[in-house]
């Protein structure tokens, strides 16, 4: 069977900015996959790339055997990607619930099907009890969780998690966490996006670094961060010698 | 916790047909014409403003273009019956139909644009149908359509001695216009156009696809909009471009929801209660020079109601029943 998702040899150019060069990844299903790299190491365009809100300049992106490359945002949402933001969306005057339900109504028009799936993805993400509270009035972590929240919503394979963990206090991020390992246990494949290597190295099954743009490194978590490579990447060169 | 959404909902339908049958009924006591036009008056302008809530309420696509449909709806029925001899019936659905498929046509090209330069779109728009209504002479140009009077009757929908007809068909209008809010209010349509409001990109991931969600809105908006002036062109049975397509009407359409409360159920039948009597009554009373006066009540009320609730009048209720619980 092929890879649930595949980068085939994808650039990305901005003006004379070469954001994505050559870039090559595939993620197999139920995997948990982290997408690593300083700032600026071109993650986020990765992710824009694959998410479908902008097309690479050249290459092509395949999902689930077929090529994506063309398709809107809203199209391959319906196909089984599911997105999650850095900045958080959500719909602020819209309830808890009802931010789920838009999430639930690609698979259904049933109102009360919609509803019946968003209580249950509410449950499922620990949010059941604020299902009624303006998104608006949610506190930071909790907006995250929604986010997750709505995209599990549409029943995706691929969930494309992008920096959930980052700024949250180390309780709040261990509750993350679990709450990716239990998405993976439904059957869905991740790929997360951080930069916070010690969150991010004991939760994903491998690990891909990225560094200007290239795909630096590629393996085990273990492996990866011992990478002379990774390590000039991400402390400069002089802490490579060391090692 | 789903009973409770399913009884919330039941209760906003009993309570407007509750208010529907009391409406119907105060022509039995108030006898007044002049009132019994001035409530035709604020029913139209409840019907207008919930529809122009659909696009620019839940969908967030502020227009201020609205007379546009509201003309096109009043010229297709009177230049169908005056020339073709068409029923206003039909030309009440040609009009919408015509209204739905021009702000289609319009939507593929604004829609691309984003907050103000929408709202600005959408006015120079609608002047250039006034400037294109003014200089056609087929459709009586500057000098308008005398809509030909052939007798009190259901069918030809004219009637010279009551105005009573007139007020229950509107008070069918506003009920049509809230019915079809509350209905799309809880469907796909509903959640993907607050949704698009809210944020588009974020939409765009979860599957809507949001230029059709604005697609949607401005055709249902404008279907409604030009039955809304149909009647209006039956009712007062004489129109010219300044007076179904003027600036004022894109206005007056908007004001009551942002009164009420832009992108609520009851908002803009609340605003179009409040507003449209005190415009009437500022104009009669203040005499000839009423013109201006209703304008600064008007910029008052605004400035009234974006200072001590934006969100619209609707809120001190929802409030209140937070605090009961």
């Amino acid at each position: 069977m092929t890879a649930l998702l595949e980068t085939r040899s994808v650039w990305q150019r901005f003006g004379g900015l070469v954001a994505n060069s050559d870039v090559s990844i595939s993620v197999e299903r139920g995997e948990i996959v982290g997408l690593i790299g300083p700032n600026g190491a071109g993650k986020s365009t990765l992710f824009n790339l694959i998410a479908g809100v902008a097309r690479p300049t050249q290459g092509s992106i395949w999902f689930d055997g077929e090529d994506v490359t063309g398709l809107p945002a809203a199209e391959r949402c319906r196909r089984g990607i599911g997105r999650t933001f850095q900045v958080v969306k959500s719909f602020e005057t819209m309830s808890v619930i009802d931010n789920v339900i838009v999430g639930a109504l690609v698979r259904t028009t049933v109102m009360r099907e919609a509803r019946r799936k968003a209580h249950e993805v509410l449950e499922f993400t620990g949010l059941a009890g604020r299902a009624d509270v303006l998104a608006g009035e949610l506190v930071p972590a909790e907006k995250r969780r929604l986010e997750v929240a709505r995209a599990l919503a549409t029943e995706p394979k691929l969930l494309l998690l992008d920096e959930v963990l980052t700024g949250l206090t180390p309780s709040e991020a261990q509750k993350g966490v679990e709450l990716v390992r239990k998405v993976r246990q439904t059957g869905v494949t991740v790929l997360m996006v951080e930069h916070v290597m010690e969150i991010v190295m004991p939760l994903v099954d491998r690990a891909i670094v990225l560094d200007l743009g290239k795909v630096l490194a590629e393996g085990k978590p273990s492996d990866v961060v011992r990478d002379p490579k990774v390590i000039t990447a991400y402390l400069g060169d002089r802490h490579a010698v060391g090692t | 916790m789903d009973t409770q959404f399913a009884q919330r909902r039941r209760r906003e339908l009993i309570t407007a047909a509750c208010l529907a049958v009391l409406a119907a009924l105060v022509p039995l006591f108030v006898k007044d014409v002049y009132v019994q036009n001035m409530m035709v008056l604020t029913l139209m302008y409840a019907a207008l403003s919930q529809s122009w809530n659909i696009l620019s309420g839940y969908c967030g696509q502020i227009s201020l273009g609205h007379a546009l449909y509201f003309g096109l709806g009043a010229y297709t029925t009177a230049l169908l019956f005056m020339k073709f001899g068409v029923l206003p019936w039909f030309g009440m659905l040609a009009g919408g139909v015509i209204s739905a498929l021009i702000a289609m046509a319009l939507g593929y090209p604004c829609f691309r644009l984003r907050g103000h330069y929408f709202v600005i779109a959408t006015i120079v728009i609608a002047e250039i149908g006034l400037l294109l209504f003014h200089n056609w002479d087929w459709a009586g140009a500057a000098l308008g359509i005398d809509i030909p009077v052939r007798g009190d009757s259901w069918l030809k929908f004219q009637f010279t001695r009551s105005k009573l007809p007139y007020f229950y068909f509107a008070l069918v209008l506003a009920c049509i216009a809230w019915f079809v809010t509350w209905w799309l209010e809880d469907s796909k349509w509903g959640y993907w156009w607050r949704a698009v409001k809210d944020n588009p990109e974020a939409a765009e991931s979860l599957g809507v696809v949001v230029f059709n969600s604005k697609m949607g809105a401005a055709a249902v908006s404008a279907f409604l909009v030009a039955v809304g002036g149909s009647f209006y062109a039956q009712f007062v049975s004489y129109i010219d471009p300044e007076s179904v397509m003027g600036f004022q009407f894109s206005l007056l359409m908007a004001l009551p929801a942002v009164l009420g409360g832009i992108g609520t159920l009851w908002g803009p039948i609340l605003g179009a209660v409040i507003l449209i009597p005190l415009t009437e009554l500022t104009r009669s009373y203040i005499g000839g020079s009423g013109r201006g006066v209703d304008l600064i009540v008007y910029g008052s009320l605004i400035v009234l109601i974006s200072l001590a609730r934006p969100q619209g009048l609707v809120s001190l209720f929802s409030r209140r029943k937070r605090a009961a619980k």
